[in-house]
């Protein structure tokens, strides 16, 4: 409980941040059009791969002679870049087909 | 001073996403606001590569630089080939390499807790408090467990989008087995940070734990509900992508995975509605498996089939004609020549509209994406709740490659699995011609009662090659 408690206090901040990010995306995507609705899960899915800061982040901190990290990052930094390019240049595909003529 | 600004780039990059995302949300600022995204993204990876205090060895920039170089290659040109019929299953995997990405991260971070000494622990105890190591541990384990989850949840929606593996696959107590998986994972992670035995071995069985545990959560599920699982990995990847922010306090994959959580969240439950089915439904429900309980309704009835060129002369002569597009129209890749019908009947003076079932193909919205390919014009495709009234004044309603989503059996059989669904009213036109291949059930596996109505004529064969002989047919017609 003490812990629990000691959690809390530590990460107020960061807990008030979270709640207050739920609600915005709760509020940016309310009253969607349907249409919209392919797109907008691809466009979500290309922002979550923000992902790849975190991978970025590791690599810098690894140490050189630790091999086995050094892959893992290497991997987890491909895979992140894949989720964003892929993500974005997907939706762009995507609405550049919803363009007015 | 770098700290600074990088902390300003995560700043600006956050607000792009919440702006961006926002901007999507409407057709006309939709694919602005994708690449005002892209560029808050840009910024926040460029930054944290740069902006740093570190001294990092020329090695890990070489092999950073690497990663990053392959990753654009392949996703750049697998996004832009990929054709638009198979887009469902690009976001499916690009979301699985971002989840397997979260779990990565997470992996390294425990074996980096463990490598160092004893020493930096106490002062990492003594200047954060219990409460950081406590904080840090969980967002790792649940980095790794929701990251995994994902990763290969995303893998088997993808395979079963892809065809490969079509069937919902059912283990015996599928249900409570899957139950049992997840709260053992839970355990295990609370016992692991609970007690403190952490240890790379035991990581790794949570790891293979988690992956078996994402494979079994999508495999019972059908195919026709893939989308709303894809939706659904994707707010877990957000949630991973979160747990990684909220380890680093890194404020831009905060916003970004929470965020996308939250968002991912909300569209999955507007999709369910979609359909007209709780989420619990489609995740533990058997659908599109226990069909004795729909098909054994009177299909005693005879189906007529229509020759093209009965069809094209009562397609001359209509006034108004509605189609209803489905997935095997973007399986035939069909859209091109639909749009060639639409401009033929138009010529003569006939009406021509698209009705939009909102599940129609699989993903909400792809009938739309696939339809505006072929530039069919915007304000030509009718959402269902404004088409409905106006089938009754429509003279030739053409379902073309639907099926579920015109099935009367959702509105008129408690037992059907799809009852309850809102669908497209096309019984009340004067005539329905349902071009399919064959008599096969659609994607929920069930009859469709609609093919032994009266009204209904069936054109068999392939989309794009039924619709080329009706063209060409429309064309002698003169």
């Amino acid at each position: 409980m003490e812990s629990l408690l000691a959690f809390f206090s530590e990460h107020r901040e960061m807990i008030y941040f979270i709640i207050l990010a739920v609600f915005v995306g709760v509020e940016v995507i309310g009253g969607v059009p349907t249409v919209l609705h392919t797109p907008l899960m691809s466009g979500a899915n290309a922002i979550h791969g923000v992902v790849i800061v975190g991978a970025i982040y590791v690599m810098l901190q690894v140490d050189p002679e630790n091999y086995l990290a050094l892959v893992l990052g290497f991997l987890a930094v491909l895979l992140g870049t894949l989720n964003v390019v892929g993500g974005f240049v997907v939706t762009d595909r995507m609405l550049e087909m919803f363009k007015k003529k | 001073m770098k700290n600074h600004l990088l902390e300003i780039c995560y700043l600006i990059g956050s607000v792009t996403f919440i702006i961006g995302l926002k901007m999507m949300g409407n057709a006309k600022t939709a694919r602005k606001g994708n690449l005002i995204g892209a560029f808050g993204m840009t910024l926040a990876i460029l930054g944290t590569i740069f902006l740093h205090d570190n001294n990092v060895p020329t090695l890990i920039y070489v092999l950073i630089f690497t990663a990053i170089a392959i990753g654009t290659i392949i996703g750049w040109m697998t996004a832009v080939k990929v054709q638009m019929t198979k887009m469902p299953e690009l976001v499916s995997i690009f979301n699985g390499m971002g989840g397997a990405c979260a779990a990565l991260i997470s992996l390294i971070e425990i074996d980096h807790m463990l490598h160092m000494n004893p020493l930096a622990m106490a002062a990492m105890v003594l200047t954060g408090g219990q409460g950081a190591i406590i904080g840090s541990l969980i967002a790792i384990f649940a980095g790794l467990i929701i990251g995994s989850v994902s990763f290969s949840g995303s893998i088997i929606a993808f395979l079963k989008l892809n065809g490969t593996m079509n069937k919902p696959v059912r283990l015996p107590y599928y249900n409570i087995i899957n139950t049992v998986i997840m709260f053992g994972l839970f355990v295990f992670a609370g016992y692991m940070i609970y007690s403190g035995n952490v240890s790379m071995p035991l990581m790794y069985i949570l790891f293979a734990a988690a992956l078996i545990y994402g494979v079994m959560f999508v495999l019972p599920i059908g195919g026709a509900d893939m989308p709303v699982v894809i939706s659904l990995l994707n707010s877990f990847t957000g949630l991973a992508a979160a747990c990684g922010g909220f380890l680093y306090d890194n404020k831009v994959m905060l916003t970004g995975g929470i965020l996308v959580g939250s968002a991912g969240t909300l569209l999955t439950l507007v999709m369910c509605k979609a359909m007209n089915r709780p989420l619990s439904n489609v995740i533990f429900g058997a659908f599109g498996s226990s069909t004795a309980a729909g098909s054994g309704a009177d299909l005693k009835g005879t189906i007529k089939d229509i020759q093209v060129s009965d069809l094209a002369v009562l397609m001359n002569y209509s006034k108004k004609v509605v189609i209803v597009p489905g997935y095997g129209l973007a399986v035939a890749q069909a859209q091109h020549i639909i749009k060639e019908l639409e401009d033929l009947l138009e010529e003569r003076g006939v009406e021509v509209k698209y009705a939009i079932h909102p599940v129609a193909g699989r993903m909400p919205g792809h009938m739309n994406v696939l339809l505006a390919e072929s530039n069919v014009s915007y304000d030509k495709l009718v959402e269902m709740e404004e088409i409905n009234p106006e089938f009754e004044q429509t003279d030739v309603v053409l379902v073309v490659g639907a099926n579920d989503v015109v099935n009367p059996a959702a509105k008129t059989d408690p037992s059907s699995p799809i009852y309850g669904m809102p669908i497209l009213e096309v019984d009340k036109a004067k005539h329905i011609i349902v071009n399919k291949r064959s008599m096969n059930a659609g994607y929920a596996g069930i009859d469709n009662l609609l093919f032994y109505d009266p009204k209904c004529s069936m054109f068999f064969g392939d989309a794009k090659k039924a619709l080329t002989e009706l063209v060409a047919e429309l064309k002698t017609m003169d």
